[in-house]
């Protein structure tokens, strides 16, 4: 656990001082709310369209962060050093996911407003409290997955490709909850609250995945 | 070089067994087994895309199976079957995804529905696993390729069944629950005929694997032989590949 927290540390100082993925990502998140209002032609949208393009949006942003996640350990010997370091594997797992979870709530802080700012048909004041819960769902698996997919994707000679083309498919129950379950909040005629069962789903697949990701991860590591 | 293995043994009987079961199969779809009445002929292509879907599905588990033995004991030879049951598993699922389009084709007028949730997520599994041997091919070093495509397998495995609960909460029920627990809504001759097709097509998967188990391990042997014969500058060695070698 210390050593988790050490390495998230570490994640998140090199990000505060570099500021290299997560302002990525966010202007990447609003040029996509820019591009989707010309790709759709409409100037609001609500209710599952909405809750589409923000899920949509979420995920290709929170893409670039995941190709990023464990480059600089790659590529400046961090691999090295913690296989050298008498810790448990499993936290760099656990430091990395939680990275990737801190990443993709500040994306979302600054995504979600521009949303309702840019796209959004109904206010977005109502709406905010089922949204972050299916949000904050969605994200644990995204970043679950997104580490392990991360973890996989980096020794690969095609590490930018094979990452989103494993990570996508692995993703998708996990979307079609969040963008279902969203669609509710995001409603033209006023914020209804969350199907429950989407959330069970979402819950379901971050157990299942936390789990076999805490799993496999160490075959990951091993050299 | 893993240690040899006969992997040749029963192939004869196993193939005669598939060959027997499909034809009474075959026998059983076009004489037996009644018309159905809304459908007419074409429905008999059910005694092909269903066993097919099954056994690809559980094909792709078992390559999960195999993936965590070959991660328990660290023997190469888990990995090659997970391979074979996984690459067998694509063609299988291949089969299914296109005689699944050419029943929808048929008795719904469109070559793909969305709103069919076995056939959706049928698809989306198929996506995830055709990524397995981009995955394996980008991995230069044959150790790690191995590991990494074991931990890939037992993800996806997993990701099958939780893939279906998804899918099917996000549609309503529009198949019709052929295999439910309690035998389905099939009349007799049907489900006979059905079950039958489905113990010739997983026959037909276990046939075909082991062949190519047989395949590879056998051009494996006859590399390391020749290599012992000629010396190791007369054998070329193998390109990238994304088998297991």
């Amino acid at each position: 656990m210390r050593t988790a927290l050490a390495v998230l540390r570490k994640d998140l100082r090199l990000e505060l001082r570099t500021f290299e993925t997560v302002p990525a990502m966010a202007l990447f998140a609003v040029t996509t709310f820019v591009i989707f209002h010309f790709g759709l032609g409409q100037a609001t949208i609500s209710g599952q369209l909405a809750a589409g393009v923000l899920t949509v949006t979420v995920l290709f942003s929170g893409m670039l962060g995941i190709n990023r996640l464990f480059v600089t350990e790659r590529e400046q010997g961090g691999f090295d050093a913690f296989l050298l370091a008498p810790v448990d594997r499993t936290s760099l797992l656990l430091a990395k996911a939680a990275a990737l979870f801190t990443f993709l709530v500040v994306l979302e802080l600054i995504a979600v407003p521009a949303f309702g700012l840019l796209l959004l048909g109904p206010s977005l004041g109502p709406a905010l409290p089922g949204l972050a819960v299916v949000l904050l769902l969605a994200d644990l698996g995204i970043a679950v997955i997104g580490t392990l997919v991360s973890a996989i994707a980096v020794h690969t000679r095609a590490r930018d490709l094979i990452g989103p083309v494993i990570g996508l498919p692995l993703m998708i129950p996990a979307l079609i909850a969040m963008a279902r379950g969203a669609a509710a909040p995001l409603a033209a005629h006023g914020a209804a609250s969350v199907p429950l069962k989407w959330l069970e789903v979402l819950a379901l697949y971050d157990v299942v995945f936390a789990l076999l990701a805490y799993a496999v991860f160490d075959f990951l590591l091993e050299d | 070089m893993p240690p040899t293995r006969n992997y040749g043994k029963g192939l004869r009987g196993l193939s005669l067994a598939t060959v027997a079961t499909l034809s009474v199969a075959l026998a059983l779809v076009f004489f037996y087994a009644p018309l159905d009445a809304d459908q007419g002929f074409v429905q008999k292509i059910f005694y092909l895309h269903v066993p097919l879907a099954i056994v690809a599905l559980c094909g792709f588990m078992l390559g999960g199976l195999f993936a965590i033995g070959h991660l328990r004991t660290g023997d190469r030879a888990w990995d090659m079957r997970s391979y074979v049951a996984i690459h067998m598993s694509l063609i299988f699922a291949l089969g299914a995804l296109i005689t699944g389009s050419i029943w929808a084709k048929a008795s719904w007028g469109h070559w793909w529905v969305w709103n069919e949730p076995t056939l959706v997520s049928f698809l989306i599994v198929f996506l995830l696993f055709a990524t397995y041997q981009p995955l394996r091919f980008s991995i230069d070093d044959p150790e790690r390729q191995a590991r990494y495509a074991s931990v890939f397998a037992i993800v996806a495995g997993a990701f099958v069944p939780l893939n279906f609960i998804a899918v099917r909460l996000a549609q309503g029920f529009v198949h019709p629950r052929v295999l439910t627990l309690g035998g389905g809504n099939l009349p007799g001759p049907m489900r006979l005929t059905f079950l039958v097709s489905l113990v010739g097509i997983a026959l037909l998967f276990a046939t075909l694997w082991k062949y190519e188990l047989t395949a590879k391990s056998t051009r494996m042997q006859l590399r390391a032989l020749r290599r012992r014969v000629l010396g190791d500058d007369a054998i070329r060695p193998l390109g990238r590949s994304a088998a297991p070698s």
